[in-house]
């Protein structure tokens, strides 16, 4: 199969063009703040608890607040059927979310505490752990977590030699490369980076600044669904 | 007045022409917003009052407690604050003696309190030797979000004055987020109404009319 | 997780008079949902709201062995994840006997009516059979998981179609299925019986009594729940307001 041509990708979308993106913020009723996101494909929810008191006590952070994500597949969201609990794959998604959110959140404000952030997909199509910590940052300001920034994700790579920009399904199994980048959008400090496949340099940084680009775009439909949430209130 | 809604990471304003209040950080010459809430100035300060988030306890203020434990010497007391709170028989108005703490309080048990002491670990210690505090007896709690408390509080107190009008209900509102009402079981659920709506419209403005006309409309 | 005695205290006082905190009466049932198709990944799949309690059921299917005892026969397997992000009491890891208890009433429900039609699924006799499995994910926790899963799962089999496409076997069909079960659930406290509980009257049941009706008004499984007790009479007066209330329910799962 040709994953590109004459220029265009399977799903007939241009080398920088993102997939069709839909962000609700605060979906939830008993989450502290919560996200809903669809991403082509993707389903993702996303919820925050906390920051509440860490049990067992081992775990605390006399400085600090410690940031607990957990990511994980549900079994109905992938073509053959996943086994329920968390895979190698999945425990490792969690400590790079956790390490990426940590990053931007003012932990010292909560010493001892704990702050525990749940990312489920439901429905999968490539691109899930930048789509989660998509959603779990709206789900952290949405919770009132004290943040610098708010984390945006999203990924670049390589199809049939051709650089680019949010891989779906079907490129990420057949493709040459592919390029997660998470930042922080003000600065566009890099908080997530993993890369597997072959790219030379130039490549890569081509890559790169697609996952750039396509990062400020997600940001600001963060934004807005955060907005939003309060807007309707305020043209009743 | 109108106030924007910001987000965290929205600059706000300068160290040189503005002084950094709450719900803020610095960097450089820059102040920021940290939470997701409405932005206000107030005698040169910035800040940003949050449209959620937990209970951050401050020394004074009257809270409503859930007894989690009867140790032998105290109590610990759930304050909806990301830490516990700790009541020491020293500070209840009963004589309280060794290991006979649960004879006063038990778990489940709802308390009005006042935070007495906080240090920089956010150990909390709690009082009830002020006059508002006691033992809740009867009537029902209702939760909202802390950030919320100052809406149904309002101006002056004009918002629990106009619910205390409305209802002939008796309102008590802790600061972390519990609100204690007594009153005919109707009009209790009438106010309780009335709470939920003043939390889920907090940020907007003229809510003081809105709410008073919901209080008419739904008493006919 | 604990109820606080002021909360206790009005539920107990509210139920003499005959009443709820949310104002419903003791038979009534909280406003119901039913999204059907929500997940393109699985088989068949359905998102089902009872007030503010939100589940999600998907349905995969696998080719695998039939049980000995049932060479011909089609299997099936249900499992409830209460996930951490639906509530703040839910941890993380390995089911407990909470989430344990919810799967096996659901699955009893569904198996003992034979909503499934399993003798339509075997492939080669004693060889090889279509595997149906049904995972709930709870996302929203405000009382009452037994019924939301039940009819989660419900609504998602009657969504659902069998992957022959995808298993090169010809084209998808509908799932075999014949009625679907509608399941009821009563809590006690103070001596008051309430169905469809909130999560307040959750947690201050002493006992639960989970009942599955078919359309005829006949059951198909029954569970009593916690240290409480029921005496006969408030079991027989559970299955006929069960029956009862089981056929509104059915209209709207069956749309």
């Amino acid at each position: 199969m040709d994953l590109i041509k004459d220029g265009k990708r399977i799903d007939g979308r241009a080398p920088d063009e993102l997939r069709p993106i839909k962000i609700e913020a605060g979906p939830l009723y008993r989450a502290d703040g919560s996200c809903y996101l669809e991403w082509g494909g993707n389903k993702i929810m996303a919820a925050v608890y906390g920051p509440k008191e860490a049990v067992p006590r081992h775990i605390q952070d006399s400085t600090k607040a410690v940031i607990n994500a957990r990511y994980n597949m549900a079994s109905f969201s992938v073509e053959d059927r996943k086994r329920p609990g968390p895979d190698r794959r999945s425990q490792e998604i969690s400590k790079i979310t956790a390490e990426a959110l940590e990053n931007v959140i003012l932990t010292e404000m909560f010493p001892r505490a704990v702050i525990d952030v749940n990312i489920e997909v439901l429905d999968a199509d490539a691109g899930t752990r930048c789509a989660g910590i998509t959603a779990a940052a709206v789900a952290l300001a949405d919770a009132g977590i004290p943040m610098r920034d708010i984390p945006v994700a999203c990924a670049a790579g390589k199809v049939d030699g051709v650089v680019v920009v949010d891989l779906l399904g079907d490129e990420d199994k057949k493709g040459d490369a592919d390029l997660p980048v998470a930042i922080a959008p003000r600065s566009e400090e890099i908080l997530l980076l993993q890369m597997d496949g072959h790219m030379t340099v130039k490549e890569f940084d081509e890559a790169l600044e697609l996952a750039l680009k396509g990062c400020r775009e997600i940001s600001k439909l963060q934004k807005e669904a955060l907005l939003k949430k309060y807007k309707t209130f305020e043209e009743e | 007045m109108e106030r924007k809604i910001v987000i965290p990471g929205t600059l706000l304003g300068k160290t040189d022409t503005s002084k950094q209040g709450r719900g803020t950080f610095r960097e450089g010459d820059n102040i920021y917003s940290s939470r997701l809430g409405l932005v206000e100035e107030r005698s040169g300060y910035i800040n940003v009052i949050p449209l959620s988030g937990v209970y951050d306890p401050a020394v004074g203020d009257a809270v409503i407690g859930v007894i989690d434990e009867a140790s032998k010497m105290n109590w610990m007391v759930d304050i909806k604050a990301p830490y516990p709170a700790m009541l020491r028989v020293e500070e209840v108005p009963w004589r309280v003696e060794f290991g006979e703490t649960s004879k006063f309080l038990n778990r489940g048990d709802v308390i009005v309190a006042t935070v007495a002491f906080i240090n920089e670990a956010k150990n909390i210690e709690l009082s009830m030797r002020d006059k508002h505090c006691r033992k809740v007896d009867e009537g029902i709690i209702v939760e909202i979000q802390p950030s919320k408390v100052p809406r149904v509080i309002g101006k002056n107190g004009s918002m629990v004055s106009l619910l205390r009008q409305h209802t002939g209900c008796w309102i008590f509102v802790g600061q972390n987020g519990r609100v204690w009402i007594r009153g005919e079981d109707d009009k209790m659920a009438l106010l309780v109404k009335a709470i939920k709506k003043i939390e889920k419209e907090a940020h907007t403005t003229g809510l003081t009319d809105k709410i008073s006309k919901f209080l008419e409309s739904e008493s006919d | 997780m604990g109820i606080s005695s002021v909360k206790r205290d009005y539920l107990y006082r509210l139920a003499k008079e005959g009443k709820r905190p949310d104002g419903r009466a003791f038979n009534e049932y909280r406003p119901i949902k039913i999204e059907r198709g929500v997940i393109r990944m699985a088989e068949g799949s359905a998102k089902v709201s009872i007030g503010n309690t939100t589940v999600l059921a998907g349905i995969k299917m696998d080719i695998g062995e039939p049980y000995p005892d049932t060479p011909e026969e089609g299997a099936m397997s249900t499992a409830v994840e209460l996930i951490p992000l639906a509530s703040p009491d839910f941890e993380s890891g390995p089911p407990r006997a909470d989430a344990i208890e919810l799967s096996r009433v659901v699955d009893r429900g569904i198996r003992e009516s034979k909503f499934i039609q399993l003798d339509k699924l075997c492939i080669e006799p004693g060889e090889k059979v279509w595997i149906v499995f049904i995972d709930i994910h709870v996302l929203d926790y405000d009382g009452n998981l037994f019924d939301a899963c039940s009819l989660a799962a419900s609504a998602a089999l009657m969504n659902a179609k069998v992957p022959n496409e995808r298993f090169e076997m010809g084209e998808d069909v509908p799932m075999p299925l014949s009625d679907p079960p509608v399941s009821c659930t009563f809590v006690k406290y103070n001596g008051a019986i309430v169905v469809d509980p909130s999560l307040d009257e959750d947690e201050a049941a002493e006992a639960r009594h989970t009942i599955a009706i078919d359309k005829n008004g006949d059951i198909r499984a029954m569970q009593k729940g916690l240290s409480g007790s029921f005496t006969v009479e408030e079991i027989k007066n559970n299955i006929n307001n069960a029956r009862i209330i089981s056929k509104d329910i059915r209209k709207i799962l069956e749309g």
